[in-house]
């Protein structure tokens, strides 16, 4: 070729970004700066309340983990350009029935959990499904299930058990393989080998004497962690991460190049409903006991840490580790207050100005990397 | 004189009772640039979703390197060799330019389940593929909603032109810009010409058409007033075809000539 491919010259009406500038720039950013101010901020008024003793880490992080678990469902979906406010309901349709499968039924515990996870997942096929087909906004549909699927899981428990919590799940759930993923502790010997080496505080009288305060990770944790890499890994590296965004960017533009729009949002709304199961399944081996109450608003908590992450209402943007790290200053906020002593109706207060400065941030950041106008 | 890659013989077209085309015959060779004039509703956009398989003909035939075709979809245009670049692009402008040059066909590496996207290769291929069509990338994970509208023309472009398309449609890639946009875009139009590609130009600006067009037809009102080649015809000649002749030409003479 004859044709010299000189490089163009940089435009010179680009002002030049110094790199550290550049990475800071990014959707977690508002996540990042949320997450270390709300750790200065409890370190300050509530650092002697035993809040960042080993107990109350471990207390403060599974409220976290709960909240990281959903909102990993709920930001990959709300990237995909959908919402799912069925999320909450869903939570308690899943606890009830494993109960009612392996308590009333007899059923062994891996096989209700089994049959719960299929059956949700089913729900939330259906729920994406109703979305594509009618082409309502996923808001009227998943608020429809909001309500049909906590009605069933209160008239089922009612109708099975007469009541509204069932027990005896923890005696079914006794040295079962499938139980223990979701209920059970892992490197119980780390904690005792930092008990007896004086990391950290141990039980001074009782049975336990001589035991650590913690007895091991919860399982709950191990979930959250996992999922928020699992997301993060999919959502940023591979192919249909990229579809996810393209989904969510801009449905029909991506219809036209090829990406099967369709059947991303689907499984999105899948993944929200196992999602859901997971939080289920673990808070129902933690109490031994499912509720048909449990639940409430867990669909808005989790879209709230997923909008305190960065991620935009209307698709096509945000992040998961945004998400994670929303989900960890709502853990920290709830719990720290709770260890300040600070009246507990606060928190809403509290709870409604962080959401409102990250927003404002968060907009602000996404300018910048988007040109947005 | 080269063969024609596509070829469309009279080609009608009904909206129930509307005659959006009555007739329409074009074609596009390798390497040439043939410009589609036409006044607004003349049937432009109509004619070359036709073409790019969003529309079946009502009447009329429709060749590909002399096969008779009949798509179904956009899908089976675009796997035919024939690109389309509407005026909204189909860009998405929260997403990186790597990543919308890339969207439904991303290269991934590794095996399965841990198969990811290839990035590197991804973000390296558009880099230059930019830099071939004269833009300098701040990186390849610029937002597109960063670029200006010309810029966001010439990654369409350069996307479809590096997917293979044989037959490039561009349904007034230039309506919208500024003069220094413009000019790029009609460059790029240039260099993908020169790449043996056949691009079909929509416009209605007669200027921007004799700039880079190697054959120009005029459609009025759903019917073609023929085809010419370059140097044969001037601008007020298509304008006046453009506005069917005798409007304008009244027009002109009270205006003392400024159209
Ligand atoms: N989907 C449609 N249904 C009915 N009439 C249409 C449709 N699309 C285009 N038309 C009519 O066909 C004519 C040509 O339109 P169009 O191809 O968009 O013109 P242009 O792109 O040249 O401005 C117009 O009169 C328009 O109203
Ligand atoms: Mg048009």
């Amino acid at each position: 070729m004859s044709e010299t491919t000189t490089a163009p010259r940089p435009d010179e009406r680009m002002k030049q970004v110094a790199p550290w500038r550049r990475a800071l720039i990014r959707p977690e950013l508002g996540g990042i700066c949320g997450t270390i101010l709300v750790f200065l901020l409890f370190g300050a008024i509530a650092g002697d309340s035993g809040m960042f003793a080993a107990e109350g880490v471990l207390n403060w992080t599974v409220v976290s983990a709960q909240f990281m678990v959903i909102a990993v469902g709920a930001c990959l979906l709300m990237i995909a350009g959908e919402f799912d406010l069925s999320v909450g309901s869903m939570i308690g349709f899943a606890g009830v029935m494993m109960a009612i499968l392996s308590v009333q039924m007899g059923w062994p515990m891996w096989a209700a959990i089994t049959a719960t996870f299929a059956f949700c997942i089913l729900l939330g096929a259906i729920n994406g499904w109703l979305v594509i087909r009618t082409g309502l906004p996923s808001f009227i549909v998943t608020l429809a299930f909001l309500y049909i699927l906590r009605g069933l899981t209160i008239w089922g428990s009612v109708y099975f058990t007469r009541q509204t919590i069932i027990g005896g799940v923890a005696e079914r759930a006794q040295g079962d393989w499938l139980a223990a993923l979701f209920g059970g502790k892992i490197l119980g010997g780390l904690f005792t080998w930092m008990g007896d080496a004086g990391w950290i505080a141990t039980f001074t009288k009782g049975n336990r004497a001589g035991q650590p305060v913690i007895d091991g990770v919860p399982m709950l944790v191990v979930w959250a962690i996992g999922l928020a890499i699992f997301g993060h890994w999919l959502l940023t590296r591979t192919k249909f991460g990229n579809w996810v965004f393209a989904a969510g960017g801009d449905a029909q533009a991506a219809r036209y190049v090829g990406v099967p729009v369709n059947r991303v949002k689907i499984l999105m709304f899948m993944f929200s409903a196992f999602c859901a199961c997971v939080f289920a399944s673990c808070q129902v081996m933690e109490f031994g006991s499912a509720a048909a109450d449990r639940g409430l608003l867990k669909e808005f908590e989790a879209i709230i840490c997923v909008v305190i992450g960065g991620a935009l209402l209307t698709g096509g943007y945000g992040s998961v580790i945004g998400a994670a790290l929303g989900a960890i200053i709502f853990g920290v906020v709830q719990q720290g207050l709770f260890f300040a002593n600070a009246e507990s109706s606060l928190f809403r207060v509290f709870l409604g100005m962080i959401l409102l400065i990250a927003v404002i941030m968060n907009t602000y950041i996404r300018r910048i990397i988007t040109g947005e106008r | 004189m080269s063969a024609a890659i596509l070829e469309m013989k009279n080609i009608t077209k009904h909206f129930g009772p509307v005659i959006a085309l009555n007739g329409v015959s074009f074609d596009v060779r390798a390497g040439e640039c043939h410009c589609l004039l036409g006044d607004n509703g003349a049937g432009k956009s109509t004619f070359i979703k036709t073409m790019s398989g969003v529309y079946r003909p009502t009447e009329g035939q429709m060749l590909v390197d002399g096969q008779t075709v009949a798509f179904a979809s956009p899908r089976d245009a675009m796997a035919a060799g024939i690109a389309t670049v509407y005026q909204d692009l189909a860009m998405i402008p929260l997403m990186s330019v790597s990543r919308n040059f890339w969207m439904g066909r991303e290269p991934e590496k590794g095996i399965w389940p841990f198969r990811t996207m290839n990035s590197k290769f991804a973000d390296d291929i558009t880099v230059a593929e930019m830099r071939k069509m004269g833009i300098n990338l701040r990186g390849p994970d610029q937002a597109v909603g960063t670029l200006s509208g010309g810029e966001r023309q010439t990654v369409a472009i350069a996307r479809a032109v590096y997917f293979g398309a044989k037959v490039l449609i561009l349904d007034e890639p230039t309506s919208a810009l500024g003069v220094r946009q413009t000019a790029n875009v009609l460059s790029t139009v240039d260099r993908v010409r020169k790449q043996g590609i056949g691009v079909v130009f929509i416009t209605h600006n007669v200027r921007h058409a004799l700039a880079v067009g190697d054959r120009f037809t005029v459609l009025n009102r759903g019917q073609t007033l023929g085809t010419a080649e370059r140097g044969a015809v001037d601008a007020s000649a298509l304008q006046d075809l453009m506005a069917g002749g005798q409007e304008l030409a009244t027009l002109e003479s009270s205006l003392g000539g400024t159209v």
